[in-house]
């Protein structure tokens, strides 16, 4: 083990550049564990949203005939979509944060001078690009089957994109809290996955007896659906308003929230 | 400058366990410093406290000036640690590994592959860039360690039992290398179980035990405090009856092995001379423990029984 230090100290970069770098590290590396693992991050959502639309758009969907005045394969389009990008987001950093506590790897970012809510971005920007990645992915696999007409671009990006970010965090709360893998497969299975089921990906909550659609408007996955559908096809069961306003507020108070438990150190730090 | 000061420093744990019950301590810039102490002594809450992995429950810590709790970023940024357990992901590339800890404390993309590339040649590891680290040994994953903390090279190198598990080969080759770090300039705080690695490598010593500083000193201070110690005489022909050596301690734990207790102001010429007269011929000689070793137990035996009589 010779040791010639031939390379000079670091000096002390500027804080904002030094943040610069590291979040593009961390952002590097998710990117390259997404990719790294494609077998399971983005492969399995294509198989699950062929067998939507095999079974769901092509068999089933042509005894329902329209809905909301589209062909039903149209309509579920961007509802399936939207289940995916919620399902990869949540699901990305789940497993990354809460793989990083597990592995104890998660010390590498704490003990390097990164303030947590960059740790926090660096993590959710993981999650929204596996997100984006399959709602792509699925989106070309939609054009197999259909014809999805786009009537606003920027709302099916921003609606996208929210949603995104609201599943991520939600995601890196869980991670926080988990200390075992049963815990960070539990709320996805047994809370979003209902959820999502029940957010009207599949149908109108017009359909619903009166009861049923006042309740489903407390669900939040409703809005974002609605408005990525609305996206698409220009035809919504809710206020736009309303939809992005629930989504902004999500996102900044669960960012807080993270951040907050992040600095409180709670479940990384003794 | 200080490298390390710390003043009045505790942890509780939740479970009320106390772990440090006010330590203060000071690390001289370009000082080599050992921190030793029993299990559960404190050693690895006074470093995770350092690096921020721990939060303290009161006292103060700065690092070169910076204080952890008001400047942490400054702080972090001069430290690179070296931990006891394995905290790399296990499934990343090895080159990668310490490419993005390069990043993560602010280095850009070109310096850190080049600082990557010349502590993994350093340490022995280029060869194994593009192994998954998993694959790799005992040995050289406490080396990839060693290669990832000093990517971004700290001024203060933190180690908590580098080489557990090591074999002699690499752990003599990983002294080597600490000592030419040293000569470089960084200051370095080492805790170990081998207290041998501490004698030979460190200036200056802390002995912690159960969350207070029991001992702090130069490390030829400690040793000189010792006041007796214990040799292992080996014969050439097997004795019957053990040799008449008036004013020593002795026991025969064999019939070719004796043991001798010699306190400072005895020497050991005295025993020689007696030895040839009565016709026994040594052939080798030991200390029965390392001296570092021997003054260890005898300060945390001590502080055992005090505390004993006093509860």
């Amino acid at each position: 083990m010779a040791t010639t230090r031939t390379l000079g100290r670091s000096g002390e970069p500027s804080l904002a550049r030094a943040h610069r770098i590291g979040l593009e590290t961390i952002v590097r590396r998710e990117y390259g564990r997404i990719i790294r693992i494609w077998g399971q991050t983005l492969l399995p959502p294509v198989v699950t949203a062929t067998l939507y639309f095999i079974i769901f758009g092509s068999l089933i969907g042509r005894r329902i005939g329209q809905m909301g005045g589209y062909d039903y394969m149209q309509f579920i389009a961007p509802g399936l979509i939207m289940m995916s990008v919620i399902t990869n987001s949540y699901g990305n950093v789940v497993s990354s944060f809460f793989g990083a506590k597990f592995g104890k790897h998660i010390e590498e970012l704490l003990v390097a001078p990164l303030p947590n809510w960059l740790i926090v971005l660096g993590y959710i920007s993981g999650g929204v690009m596996r997100g984006l990645l399959v709602g792509l992915v699925v989106t070309l696999v939609s054009l197999f089957f259909t014809h999805v007409p786009v009537h606003h671009p920027l709302l099916v990006v921003a609606s996208v994109l929210l949603t995104a970010v609201v599943f991520s965090l939600g995601g890196f709360f869980n991670a926080i809290f988990a200390k075992n893998f049963d815990q960070i497969s539990w709320f996805p299975t047994f809370v979003l996955t209902p959820m999502t089921y029940l957010g009207g990906v599949f149908y109108s909550v017009s359909l619903l007896p009166d009861w049923a659609e006042t309740m489903s408007y407390a669900n939040p996955i409703l809005y974002m659906v609605n408005a990525f559908r609305y996206g698409f096809l220009g035809a919504s069961d809710v206020s736009l308003g309303v939809a992005f306003a629930i989504m902004g507020t999500f996102a900044i108070v669960m960012f807080t929230v993270v951040v907050t438990l992040m600095n409180r150190g709670t479940g990384i730090r003794e | 400058m200080k490298a390390l000061s710390i003043r009045g420093l505790t942890k509780t744990y939740r479970n009320g366990v106390k772990a440090l019950r006010g330590i203060d301590l000071d690390v001289d810039e370009g000082g080599f410093f050992a921190l030793l102490g029993p299990n559960g002594a404190g050693k690895t809450t006074t470093i995770g406290i350092i690096t921020s992995l721990v939060t303290k429950t009161s006292g103060s810590v700065q690092v070169f000036g910076y204080d952890i709790e008001h400047e942490l970023a400054r702080a972090k940024s001069c430290i690179g640690v070296v931990p006891q357990e394995i905290n790399f992901n296990q499934f990343e590339k090895i080159f990668k590994i310490v490419v993005n800890q390069a990043g993560f404390y602010g280095l850009p993309r070109r310096k850190a592959l080049e600082r990557a590339e010349h502590y993994l040649r350093q340490l022995q590891l280029w060869e194994k860039r593009d192994h998954i680290a998993r694959s790799l040994s005992g040995g050289m994953k406490r080396r990839l360690m060693i290669a990832r903390a000093l990517v971004h090279e700290p001024r203060l190198l933190i180690l908590d039992e580098p080489t557990a598990g090591v074999d002699i080969e690499i752990r003599r080759s990983m002294w080597g290398f600490l000592r030419e770090i040293n000569g470089q300039g960084t200051t370095i705080i080492l805790t170990t179980h081998y207290l041998e690695e501490a004698e030979s490598l460190c200036r200056n010593i802390a002995i912690i035990d159960d969350g207070r500083i029991i001992e702090n000193d130069t490390m030829a201070r400690v040793i000189g405090k010792l006041s007796q110690e214990t040799f292992v005489l080996n014969f050439r022909e097997p004795v019957s009856d053990p040799p008449s050596l008036p004013g020593y301690v002795t026991r025969m734990t064999d019939d070719h092995t004796l043991e001798i207790d010699v306190s400072k102001e005895q020497g050991l010429n005295a025993i020689f001379g007696k030895l040839t007269e009565s016709g026994h011929e040594v052939v080798s000689m030991r200390n029965k423990v390392n001296r570092l070793e021997e003054l260890f137990m005898r300060l945390v035996e001590s502080r055992g029984a005090s505390g004993a009589g006093g509860s």
